[in-house]
């Protein structure tokens, strides 16, 4: 069975239809992304499996158990974690209260105290700001927190929408090296990216998202080497 | 002149922490839901409603024993507490949870609604005859509320200063509610997630806040803290109206908005400046001009700093 399994999944805002049938899988282990232009539904298809925006039809079987009628809060506990565009992080708490924040669910004194320590570990400077407010970090910084605050949920899935948005390039290519880092210590992702390149190149298979539909899917690999993929999303002809 | 200076500090510094403390029911639940409360300061007159009843029902009057009259006062702050934080989280319930997600002008048009029905409440509350309410028959007349603590001067009979129990109890009980709510949303796992919430309540979902139960907990701390002050308000004022929430409220909305809304030090520094302005203004340019001085300087406060003493304009990095 597939950790993460998206039936038919419709979306709506108002009459506009921003999924229209989804179907996807994400097995154990696996970084999935999945890639399209602005507008195709990838943040779309991210909110509707957190529930942050409930499909208005379709199955979100998450371990085989529908999603679509728990409540967002619930959702975390059940081991998914969604850390959403833009970063989105407490501005005006400290990057310790930050982090908390993501163990907010939990009780495990001494397992949220290990996680701390292996957050710090993966982003040193989190470490060195551990006081500072989360507003006064940079970007990068800022993005190093969220996915931080992310896995003091202590998720088995993690969802993380344009995680490379607005960074320079080489620290792009710390966020994308701690991804991989973090799947190789258990961690199932599912990753939406703009910068499509980056995101084939580290994930085991991709779909190919137009306009609420996926278009295409398979090994990035193959994804990667297809020629409409090259035209449309790597800036290859 | 140092007496009137020191005596009017006095004042405004009481009549502020009053004002302060109602004043963070306001911020508490705009931080969060970015909805004035209009209904608040109605929340605070019938709380004051039940402590009256409350000491009534008890016999309580100046003559009962200290015992009677310390035990009866705590009663009554924990009656009134309680009964200002369950209305404030009832009428969440029914009246602002339904439109959560409808256009802002409904839930403060409700808001408004609400108020006036509160008002008829209370005005029918003192319209019941029970012996405590002084004021003659008529409902809508000012009820008397019994000095619970003696009226003695605490600098001395000689003293051109007048401290009385009453001001120590005002000033620090609301110092010690002031400095609990502080310790509650700066370092408990509640206070936290309100602060998360109240910063963005998506993220907060995301991270397993349920932000309903953080908007509830919200209501009740907030109508608590309101019904708190009633009684300590009443004790100073020695009198209880069915629209002492519609003035007392404005004064401490405006208070939330000079100090900065959804800020809470602000909050408890802008009723200590209104207060301490009121105080001033009733002496040393006479009371009838209070309305217009006091909100001519909040005007002008506000015209220089908009989102208030302690509210912040600088953009946060995206």
């Amino acid at each position: 069975m597939a950790l993460l399994e998206l039936r038919d999944v419709r979306a709506k805002y108002g009459a506009i239809e921003a999924l229209k049938g989804i179907s996807l899988t994400v097995e154990v282990g696996e970084i999935v992304t999945l890639i399209g232009a602005n507008g195709a539904g990838k943040t779309t298809t991210l909110t509707s499996i957190s529930g942050l925006h409930k499909p208005s039809s379709g199955q979100v079987l998450f371990d085989g158990k529908d999603l679509t009628a728990v409540a967002p809060h619930d959702i975390v506990r059940l081991g998914l974690v969604h850390s959403p565009e833009g970063r989105r992080v407490f501005a005006r708490m400290t990057v310790a209260e930050n982090l908390e924040m993501g163990a907010y669910t939990r009780s495990d004194k001494l397992g949220i105290q290990a996680d701390f320590e292996r957050v710090y570990e993966l982003f040193p400077v989190l470490r060195e700001r551990k006081l500072q407010a989360a507003g006064t970090l940079s970007g990068g910084e800022q993005q190093m927190l969220a996915v931080g605050r992310a896995m003091m949920t202590k998720p088995r899935l993690l969802l993380l929408d344009e995680p490379s948005l607005g960074l320079a390039p080489l620290i792009v290519a710390r966020i994308f090296a701690v991804i991989q880092t973090l799947n190789q210590q258990g961690v199932t992702i599912l990753l939406v990216e703009q910068n499509a390149r980056m995101a084939l190149r580290i994930a085991h298979r991709a779909y190919v998202l137009e306009t609420g539909e996926v278009t295409m899917a398979g090994p990035a690999a193959e994804v990667l080497a297809d020629p409409r993929v090259q035209a449309a999303y790597l800036g290859e002809g | 002149m140092l007496d009137t200076v020191l005596q009017q500090l006095l004042i405004g510094l009481t009549n502020g922490m009053v004002f302060a403390l109602v004043a963070l029911g306001y911020t508490m639940v705009y931080g969060i839901l970015e909805f004035i409360n209009f209904a608040h300061g109605d929340v605070f007159m019938l709380s004051a409603f039940v402590a009256l009843t409350l000491c009534g029902a008890l016999g309580l009057t100046e003559q009962s024993s200290a015992g009677a009259l310390i035990g009866g006062l705590l009663l009554c702050i924990a009656a009134s507490s309680v009964f200002g934080g369950l209305l404030n989280l009832a009428i969440d319930r029914v009246v602002y949870k339904p439109l959560r997600k409808a256009p802002k002008l409904a839930p403060l048009v409700s808001a408004i609604g609400v108020s006036f029905i509160l008002q008829n409440v209370g005005l029918f509350w003192g319209g019941m005859s029970m012996k405590v309410f002084g004021g003659g028959g008529q409902a809508a007349a000012p009820k008397a509320f019994p000095n619970l603590l003696p009226a003695t001067n605490l600098l001395g009979a000689t003293s051109h200063v007048t401290l009385q129990p009453k001001d120590v109890l005002v000033i620090g009980a609301s110092l010690f509610v002031m400095v609990g709510l502080y310790g509650i949303v700066q370092f408990t796992k509640l206070g936290k997630a309100m602060r998360a919430t109240a910063q963005d309540p998506s993220a907060a979902r995301l991270m397993g806040i349920d932000v309903d139960q953080v908007v509830a907990a919200t209501f009740l701390i907030g109508g608590a803290l309101a019904g708190f002050a009633s009684v300590i308000y009443s004790l100073y004022i020695n009198t209880v109206h069915y629209q002492m929430g519609y003035q007392n409220g404005l004064y401490a909305f405006t208070a939330a908005v000079v100090g900065g809304i959804g800020n809470i030090p602000g909050a408890v520094l802008g009723g200590l400046l209104l207060g301490l302005v009121r105080a001033f203004s009733d002496q040393f340019i006479g009371a009838q001009w209070q309305p217009a001085v006091l909100f001519g300087i909040l005007i002008v406060i506000l015209v220089f700093r908009p989102a208030g003493l302690l509210g912040s304009t600088a953009r946060e990095k995206v």
